[in-house]
């Protein structure tokens, strides 16, 4: 039976971006070819339709894009940092202007719903590079000493569920501190990067400042190692984490790294319970799940347990899966055929672990990479889905009795990035805030993010933090 | 005494201590998170189809209203004459929900709207301020109903509720529930913008339902502060939790400040992701409005001839 | 009849968890001053030792990085307290590891005595200096704090035996870590003597593990150890810092690499103390104070 209320289709247009057949590598102010030809392609993820096909570099063309920092890096770190500071400005304002194009191009190569890059996504893009204009020339008063330096050349690698918001956070506070960029986006969600290159180009930016390389992670394997790289910045797994912190090892290179998490969100029986609700949603459903700081633990106190499940079941009914180009989609597809099989094995070690497993009636598209959202209840901390980051929209409800227990689960794990607090009592937020082993702590709230809130994990989520004017340090030799 | 409390939450009426400690026993109301929720329901594309759908269930669900010391029998005939046929030049325009009136001004609506499917609506307990001895407000209501009034919009004592005094309130509304009687169906009006927190709206909520209205009502339109996505969305979750918990559903009635078309599908959407579609339909929910119909006019002609219309095209209240 | 007084020996020992334990090996090294005179016996800590002190020093964390800040400070600065009064005892045993004169060596324990009560002075700033709230573009309280990462393991610098010590074990515990000390490999009789002096400042037990033997056999399992947060590896060298650095990354701990230190009387920055601080956001809504005044 169709429902009362049915909402028509509203997509949003995509004539608004216009993808080019193929796109080279962004190096020294150019466009190239990779030096060995090679080409891969780039799919959207709720059609497999092929978007475009991009070069993938190779060793060959890290070492030029890395020569090309290097040479653009003297006259850039020399250049007075109001003068850098005006061509973040105007990064900024030409992201604010295109950023229409931008969401849909993201929504097209990434997967996720237009909602999310047209209200989250691109607003905070462009308020990052806004933020980090402004320290430019104001460096001396950060607190890192007098006229601290710039560290040399940044390689830089990005995962691909923020593929333009994690450029941002990676190229503007670079830049603004007088660094040069060789930056790889994901293998998966290669496009939004190369048309930042074209909005390096329309700021007049000089050559070189910023190279793009598409690729692979044999790419970012290279970049890391390059030995005229000063700075390491990654954002991706902990697997990965760990081999960049050994390919880094010995070097004098400045490595900041921020990776997986597990996030518990703690909901108490004194909670607002309607807003905990959207908390939770919004915690662990917010980019299918795709989410490093993800709330994928929920931790709710026995005595409100039925109910808080209850409000959760009957929220996730209204949830609107499908085309992520339509304006009332709330969850799209997931990134890749890869990410959907390890959603898909962990779901199904979930239940065979004996943790029940519930979803909401939700049809899913054909073509594409989809998965419904998930929730697992009775799950101990015991279970797989509770303890290995699943990267999907799969929650896993555990409970406890007291606050201290719920402290002692929340903090059961090696990693450490994110966690919520749900309470009306301030005391408690600020005693269970106080005691948890996570980065962010939201309160009564979730995956709120801001450019001068300095973001990172504890433990095995990594270290050093993006954001804020804690997130200058990662890019000053101090 | 009647009680009309039903029987899942009928011990939370005991005493002044029970309901007092019922109330605020509630779960607590963040504002932040519950005007994001709002503003985020407010993102949803309505379009075509779905637009037509909305604009005249919405038609449908106006109390169109008018509350002014002017007010005619004149004035109020040719406000019932265009809840009736809302459009004249289009006679598949639903006719709204009822006109909502003063008191004095029952019989003359009624008469109006004879014959057809709108009710009337009268406001009453010495409305807006509800400032008047208890006696007065009764008599008020017992007038109304009498002259035929299909419904009665009564005002809580705000001034009970904000010194903590439940009871008081809750026993305005079961006398003002038992003039009624049979006939008419009791909106309450909680004047939201006065409650001030979304803490008492919440409690106000259940206050008002655990005492027998039918509809629960954000405001009178005479405040600064009427009807908003936040506190509508707020008592829509009451509605929701109360006929989870006792079976019994009860109506929500967003008045004042309601101005347009695209407020309204907002309104709606609100309803149809929060209560759900057992409430999208005018026996559940209202919009308290007047210059609200105008623009739903308007835009139901320019989705059916495809040009923007303008006020000449409609009537002028 | 000899005039000469046989002199009382000190059998050093290490500083685990409050308590002055032999090496779990049973074995101990000898400790010569510059010119190849014996001065001591040291214990030859072995992995198990390794082990037992991250095990005390993760059960001591809780209690001192939950202490108040002007606690941790009081504490510091009783243990300058306390060395100011064994001033004698240090310069003598500085003098006999270093090779120092006896001037000498008292500026290098003066100068520690100081560092005590510098990072003393700190533990109540650090938050202020490094912390604060952020303006985010929405009605949310925001505000960051630094943390202390948890247990450090702390190689101490092999030349400076008790002011590049103290320069390395007072900032990670200003802040409310608790570390695993590998002392001097060669002069590690100053930094078993400053266990005696740590038992006897209202330091809890654990915060503090002095550990001595062969810096290399012993950062390894340290360099490795799942439970261990953080390593500095001030007293290693550059083949030993790189393979420290690669085992740290199985659980990506923080590592704070050698660096080349002239001279540890230098007034430190606050580099140190902050290499080893993790930076907590805690977001929360602020909202208005009524519906009536919100933003609708």
């Amino acid at each position: 039976m169709a429902p009362v209320f049915d909402y028509a289709p509203a997509p949003e247009s995509r004539s608004v971006v216009d993808i080019a057949p193929s796109y080279g590598l962004f190096i020294d102010g150019e466009f190239a070819e990779a030096a060995d030809g090679k080409v891969f392609k780039t799919v959207s993820p709720s059609t497999e339709e092929v978007l475009s096909e991009v070069a993938e570099a190779g060793e060959a063309d890290v070492d030029r894009a890395v020569g090309a920092a290097r040479k653009a890096f003297e006259k850039w770190s020399a250049l007075p940092g109001s003068e850098r500071a005006k061509y973040l400005f105007r990064i900024a304002r030409i992201i604010q202007e295109r950023s229409r194009e931008l969401a849909v191009l993201e929504t097209l190569d990434n997967g996720k719903p237009i909602r999310e890059t047209r209200d989250a996504d691109l607003p905070l893009v462009a308020a990052h590079f806004f933020y980090y204009a402004g320290w430019a020339d104001k460096l001396d008063h950060a607190g890192y000493g007098a006229n601290p330096r710039p560290l040399g050349v940044a390689g830089q690698v990005i995962p691909w569920n923020f593929p333009l918001l994690m450029l941002a956070w990676k190229i503007a506070p670079a830049l603004a501190t007088g660094n040069t960029v060789v930056l790889k986006p994901a293998e998966t969600t290669p496009l939004s990067a190369l048309f930042f290159a074209d909005i390096c180009r329309q700021a007049g930016l000089p050559k070189g400042v910023v190279n793009i390389l598409t690729g692979d992670g044999r790419a970012g394997a290279a970049l890391i190692a390059h030995p005229d790289v000063n700075k390491v910045a990654f954002t991706g797994s902990t697997a990965v984490g760990k081999e960049i912190a050994r390919t880094v090892a010995g070097t004098r290179k400045k490595l900041t790294l921020e990776l997986g998490g597990k996030g518990a969100n703690i909901v108490f029986d004194d909670a607002p319970i309607d807003q905990a609700v959207e908390g939770i949603v919004n915690g662990i459903f917010f980019n299918q799940g795709q989410v490093c700081c993800a709330g994928s633990r929920l931790l709710v106190q026995e005595s409100v347990h039925d109910e808080v499940l209850d409000s959760l079941k009957r929220r996730l009914t209204t949830l609107r899966l499908g085309d992520p180009l339509d304006k009332n989609t709330d969850i799209g597809a997931i990134n890749s055929a890869e990410q959907l099989a390890r959603i898909t094995a962990l779901a199904e070690q979930g239940e065979a672990e004996g943790a029940e497993r519930w979803s909401p009636a939700c049809e899913l598209p054909e073509t594409g990479y989809w998965f419904a959202p998930t929730l697992f209840t009775g799950v101990t901390q015991a279970h797989t889905v509770a303890r290995d980051e699943i990267f999907g929209p799969v929650l896993s409800v555990l409970t406890f009795r007291t606050p201290d227990e719920a402290v002692a689960k929340a903090n059961n794990t090696p990693y450490g990035l994110s966690a919520g607090i749900w309470t009306e009592k301030g005391s408690r937020i600020l005693a269970v805030a106080n005691k948890l082993r996570a980065g962010v702590v939201w309160s009564n709230t979730f995956n709120k993010f801001d450019p001068t809130s300095p973001f990172g994990g504890y433990k095995e989520s990594g270290f050093g933090r993006e954001g804020g004017r804690h997130g200058l340090e990662a890019y000053l030799d101090v | 005494m009647p009680t009309t409390a039903p029987h899942a939450l009928s011990d939370v009426t005991a005493s002044d201590g029970t309901l007092r400690r019922f109330l605020h026993g509630l779960p607590g109301v963040d504002g932040v998170g519950l005007e994001a929720r709002a503003a985020s329901l407010g993102t949803r594309s309505i379009k075509t189809t779905a637009k037509a759908y909305a604009i005249d269930l919405a038609i449908s669900m106006v109390d169109l209203t008018t509350l002014e010391g002017a007010d005619t029998p004149g004035k109020v005939r040719a406000l019932g004459a265009k809840a009736v046929h809302p459009d004249p030049t289009d006679r598949t325009t639903p006719a709204t929900a009822a006109v909502c009136v003063y008191p004095d001004m029952v019989a003359a609506a009624k008469e109006a709207v004879a014959g057809s499917s709108v009710k009337v609506a009268s406001v009453a307990t010495a409305f807006p301020a509800g400032r008047a001895p208890i006696a007065v407000k009764l008599a008020d209501v017992r007038e109304a109903v009498s002259a035929g009034a299909d419904e009665i919009d009564m005002v809580i004592d705000r001034g009970a509720f904000l010194t903590g005094n439940y009871m008081k309130v809750y026993d305005e509304i079961t006398a003002v529930k038992e003039a009624c009687g049979t006939s008419a169906r009791l909106k309450v009006i909680f004047e939201t913008g006065e409650l001030s927190t979304y803490d008492n709206i919440r409690r106000a909520s259940w206050l008002g339902m655990l005492a027998g209205a039918d509809f629960i009502k954000t405001s009178t339109g005479k405040v600064a502060v009427n009807a908003t996505p936040a506190n509508t969305l707020l008592m829509l979750e009451a509605v929701r939790d109360f006929r989870a918990q006792t079976g019994v559903q009860i109506g929500v009635k967003p008045a004042g400040g309601i101005r347009t078309s695209k407020d309204a599908v907002k309104f709606l959407v609100l309803v149809n992701e929060t209560a759900g579609e057992d409430w999208l339909d005018n026996h559940w929910f209202r919009f308290g409005a007047s210059s609200l119909l105008n623009d739903l006019l308007m835009q139901r002609q320019k989705l059916a001839t495809g040009r923007y219309s303008g006020p000449d095209y409609v009537t002028v209240d | 009849m000899s005039d000469a007084r046989l002199s009382v020996l000190k059998t050093y020992k290490l500083y685990v968890g409050g308590k002055f334990p032999r090496s779990e090996s049973g074995r101990v090294y000898e400790v010569t001053d510059s010119k190849d005179n014996w001065l001591a016996n040291a214990p030859l800590s072995s992995r198990k030792d390794a082990r037992d002190a991250v095990v005390a020093a993760r059960k001591a964390f809780g209690g001192w990085s939950g202490a108040t800040a002007y606690n941790r400070g009081q504490i510091l600065y009783r243990v300058a307290e306390m060395l100011e009064g064994r001033r004698d005892q240090y310069v003598r045993e500085v003098a006999g590891a270093e090779g120092l004169s006896k001037s000498k060596a008292a500026e290098q324990v003066d100068a520690a005595i100081d560092r005590w009560v510098w990072y003393a002075g700190w533990t109540d700033k650090i938050a202020q200096v490094t912390g604060g709230g952020n303006p985010v573009a929405g009605p949310f309280f925001n505000l960051s704090s630094p943390e202390p990462t948890g247990v450090v393991a702390v190689l101490a610098p092999q030349e400076s035996s008790f002011l590049g010590l103290v320069s390395v074990i007072a900032p990670v515990i200003a802040t409310g870590n608790t570390a695993v000390v590998v002392a001097s490999e060669k002069a590690p009789l100053p930094a078993l003597s400053l266990g005696e002096v740590l038992a006897t400042s209202d330091l809890p037990g654990g915060v503090v593990n002095i550990l001595s033997g062969r810096t290399a056999e012993i950062a390894a399992p340290l360099a490795a150890h799942q439970d261990v947060n953080a390593i500095d590896l001030a007293g290693a060298d550059e083949t030993l810092a790189k393979e420290l650095e690669i085992a740290a990354a199985d659980n990506l701990k923080r590592v704070l690499r050698p660096q080349p230190v002239d001279n540890w009387s230098a007034t430190p920055g606050t580099d140190r103390m902050t290499a080893f601080l993790e930076t907590k956001t805690v977001w929360h809504p602020t909202g208005s104070l009524g519906a009536s005044g919100s933003a609708y």
